[in-house]
Parts: structure tokens; C-alpha cells; sequence
């Protein structure tokens, strides 16, 4: 773990993937006992921003080291039902080296997480597809992907939440609505939010 | 309600912005030279949370059926009430029907108007301001919109006439200085590109706008060759990120939450940025290494 100053009043948290949800988990706990006083905290695939801070004191930081991963409880269980039809499903397939209905059985059978947001509101990366699955985005980005889809880059799985252009390998779609501003929270994927993309 | 005759290109509603939802993917938004809309509001008796019109380069009109009380800060450029010039970074008394007309900015890019009473378009997420990266928000303003406002804070509001401290802020024409504090990832870069940033002057690109101050000048070289890519990350306003063509990128309000190119340094105070016009010159300082 490492502790990178951004600017006069925000602090970088450096650290493995997969310790950045229990950081993330920590840190939100102690804001809300009242013990850190942050306008921001925004997890990344290695790192946790802590923005606006009252006093960017980075040894008070790092004092706060969370218990391992694997004693973080799951977070909130969000199903997704998907309708597995996506127009890159065959490249998927290809790429993993196997049969079109076994990318589908290995996609409902993940349990993933919700790692970090971004792109767009309410787009949550999700990770835990083994790191031998990871699948490059498209080389050419497509100018329009309806809300909804379901696609993979890198090592993450995401949904679309609005239409917008993209270049994540898409495997299927959805008719849930991620991102409504007038729910509490408005993300259904915040992070650490566990997910399921069930059969619709 | 404000009655738009002339939207201009990008004239939007903006306020503080909508914080707090940046683990969400939410932008920050609001105003860009936000101490230009807080001392407008001051100007009218509104709170500093008010929401008011942004404009860019060339200024907007609209009228004021009901008339009220406005004021216009920022950028240098003529307004007039009713075809008669009045004063920037003053109250101005608008009569029933009048037309405000915010001329094109002549130093500075961008106009604040604040209206008594503010405009009490429906917030989102708690915030008025129009997004323009994520689009959360009210649209830009069209030709012909009518936008509703709030009650005036008569007794209740700041008496009238009462800017804030630094009223009246200078817009620097043509050249702007910038102090920096190196990082977060400035290690990525070779020593020569940390003191070619600090020491050779940068253009702000006209492709420059509310999600960054786009700036043409020497390349900044990457340390790290064939480039490594940078795992997603939090970023923050005035972060200085530097794409593949090593041309740095100011993050403005609606910047992205997260971003994949690495930070070389950030900006402690963009307001200079918000009043740049394309081809200004840009110089960053900083001794915090």
C-alpha cells in the first residue's frame, strides 16, 4: 500500500485489486462514524481517491489498513436478468475457445462485483471473470450502443446505462434500469455491489 | 420566468454542481469560474448555491416579463438593459418586459448571469447545473425557453449591491500563470517532461471546453517505453492528464470521475482556465515537488 498526494486536498490510495473494495468499505465506514471528513471517496481498479479532504493527512491514512479481502462481507446481491443475445457473443466464444452456450453458462454462473464506476453514470465495472478471460475491446468502437447491453473488456463486465458510444465486446442486453436520478441511491451498481447476470 | 431570445452556442444553468456522487460515475459540474457566479448571486441578494446562466463567448439575451433584479460578472463584455449599457459586477434593475442582453465576451470567455430569485429549473442529484458530459441536468438553452424562477429573497437575502470578497476578480487577456502540485503520477514521466511542463509556455486549444482545457505545446514524454497502461483512477478537478500524444489536458467541471491516462500534476485553482480563450498562453509553476 502507498499513499500518493493529488493536489492540495485529495490523496491517492495505492494498492492490489483486490484489497481496493475492503479500502473502499473501510473508508466509507469511517466516514460514516464520523472520523473522516472527505467530499469523495472513488474506488479504481488499484486505487481509492479521497477527495476534498478536510486534512490530507496521509499518515492518519495509512493507519487505517483494512482487514484482509477475504474477511469483507459480500455486498448487497443485485440480479440482472439478460437476455444473452449480444452481436460479439461468436467472438466472445471464439476467443475463449469454446461453444457459444458455454460463454453463457460461464457469464450466469459469476458471482461479480461491482469494482468501481465511470465511463458514464451508473457504469460499473465489474470484475470476477478469471484473468485468462479477458477479451480486447473492439477495434473500431461502435458510434451507438443501446442502454442496456451487456458487454465485456479487459478483464470487466458492464452494462450500458444509457446509450452512448462503445467498444465493449457485447454479449447481451437488459431492461433493467441502472442509473434513475430520482432513486436513493440513484446506481443500482455502486461499488461493491455483488451481481448476477441471471437468464432473462 | 426568463423568456430566451438569443440561446447563444452553449449558454447553460449552472451552480455549484452536484458533489458526492463521484463513486457513482456522476461529474461534478457547475459553474466554471465559480467565483464569478458566487459574486453575481451576492449582486442580487441570492444564496451562493443559486443557480444562473453560464454563457459562452458570445454572450445570450432573454427577457424578464416580470422583471427583477440581475447581475452579469465574468467575462468583460457589454450588456445592456433595454438597449442601454449598464455595469458588470453591479445590481441592475430590470423593468417588466425588459431584454438583458449579455453582449460577445471581449477578455474572458464566459458570462455569469444571476437573476433575484435564481433559476428554479428542477434540480438533479441536488443540483440545477447542466452536465455536459453525461447530460444530467437541464438541456443547453434554446432560442424561445422559458425558464422558471425562484421567490426573491427580499429581507430574508443579502442586502443588494453586496458582492463578495475579490468582487470584480481580474481576467488576465492573453496569458495566464498556473500553480501546480506535481502528481500523482508525474513518475511516469521522464524528468525532462516535468521540467518541460514547468518551464515552456502552453496554447489553450479551441477544442478546449467544460470537460477540459485542451492545451497544444511541447510533448511530455513517458518515462516507461513501450507506454504501460494506467489501470482506471479517481481524478480530480484541475488534474493535468496526459494522453498518448503527450498534449496535456486540464480537467474542468465536467470532467470524467475516473480516468485512464496518468496525472503528471494538478492545477490548484482553475478559474483562469474557465476565462481562457483559445490561444491564450498558459505557464505552470509549482516548487511543491
Amino acid at each position: 500500500m502507498h499513499i500518493r498526494s493529488v493536489g492540495a486536498a485529495a490523496l491517492l490510495i495505492e494498492c492490489p485489486a483486490d484489497e481496493v473494495e475492503a479500502w473502499r468499505a473501510e473508508l466509507w465506514r469511517r466516514r460514516a462514524a464520523g472520523e473522516l471528513d472527505v467530499a469523495e471517496i472513488v474506488p479504481g481498479a488499484r486505487t481509492v481517491l479521497l477527495d476534498g479532504l478536510a486534512a490530507p493527512d496521509a499518515g492518519l491514512i495509512a493507519g487505517w489498513a483494512p482487514p484482509p479481502p477475504a474477511t469483507t462481507s459480500p455486498g448487497e446481491l443485485v440480479t440482472i436478468p439478460t437476455v444473452y443475445d449480444g452481436p460479439d457473443l461468436a467472438t466472445v466464444a471464439a476467443l475463449w475457445s469454446v461453444p457459444i452456450p458455454t460463454v453463457i453458462d460461464r457469464l450466469t454462473e459469476t458471482e461479480f462485483r461491482v469494482a468501481f464506476c465511470g465511463f458514464a453514470p451508473g457504469f460499473g465495472y465489474l470484475t470476477g471473470l478469471p484473468a485468462e478471460l479477458a477479451v480486447p475491446r473492439l477495434a473500431s468502437p461502435r458510434t451507438s450502443v443501446p442502454a442496456g447491453s451487456v458487454g465485456l473488456a479487459g478483464p470487466y463486465a458492464g452494462i450500458y446505462p444509457t446509450s452512448s458510444p462503445g467498444g465493449w465486446q457485447l454479449v447481451g442486453r437488459t431492461s433493467v434500469t441502472l442509473f434513475d436520478v430520482d432513486r436513493d441511491p440513484p446506481a443500482l451498481l455502486a461499488p461493491g455491489t455483488t451481481v448476477r447476470l441471471v437468464r432473462a | 420566468m426568463i423568456a430566451v431570445v438569443r440561446a447563444g452556442p452553449l449558454t447553460t444553468v449552472q451552480d455549484r454542481g452536484r458533489p458526492g456522487y463521484a463513486h457513482l460515475g456522476v461529474p461534478r459540474s457547475g459553474a466554471l469560474d465559480a467565483p464569478a457566479l458566487s459574486r453575481a448571486n451576492a449582486l442580487v441578494g441570492n444564496h451562493s448555491g443559486a443557480a444562473g446562466l453560464e454563457t459562452t463567448l458570445t454572450g445570450c439575451a432573454f427577457r424578464l416579463p416580470s422583471g427583477g433584479v440581475i447581475a452579469v460578472t465574468g467575462a468583460i463584455a457589454r450588456v445592456r438593459v433595454e438597449g442601454v449599457p449598464v455595469s458588470l459586477d453591479a445590481p441592475v434593475s430590470v423593468p417588466a418586459g425588459g431584454l438583458v442582453d449579455v453582449g460577445r465576451a471581449t477578455v474572458g470567455v464566459r458570462s455569469y448571469v444571476a437573476v433575484a430569485g435564481g433559476l428554479a429549473v428542477p434540480p438533479v442529484l441536488g443540483s440545477r447545473s447542466t452536465d455536459t458530459l453525461s447530460g444530467l441536468g437541464p438541456s443547453r438553452l434554446r432560442d424561445g425557453d422559458q425558464l422558471p424562477l425562484g421567490p426573491a429573497l427580499g429581507r430574508d437575502g443579502l442586502p443588494l449591491g453586496q458582492a463578495a470578497p475579490g468582487s470584480g476578480a481580474a481576467i488576465s487577456a492573453g496569458s495566464i500563470n498556473l500553480a501546480v502540485r506535481l502528481g500523482p503520477r508525474d513518475d511516469w514521466f521522464t524528468s525532462a517532461a516535468v521540467e518541460t511542463l514547468l518551464t515552456t509556455a502552453y496554447t489553450v486549444s479551441p477544442n478546449s471546453n467544460r470537460v477540459g482545457a485542451r492545451l497544444a505545446g511541447a510533448a511530455l514524454a513517458r518515462a516507461d517505453a513501450p507506454a504501460r497502461e494506467l489501470p482506471s483512477e479517481g481524478v480530480v478537478l484541475g488534474a493535468v492528464q496526459v494522453p498518448a500524444d503527450g498534449q496535456p489536458l486540464v480537467f474542468l467541471a465536467d470532467h470524467p470521475t475516473t480516468g485512464g491516462y496518468p496525472v503528471i500534476a494538478v492545477v490548484t485553482d482553475v478559474t483562469g482556465l474557465a476565462q481562457a480563450r483559445p490561444g491564450s498562453t498558459v505557464r505552470f509553476h509549482g516548487p511543491e515537488r
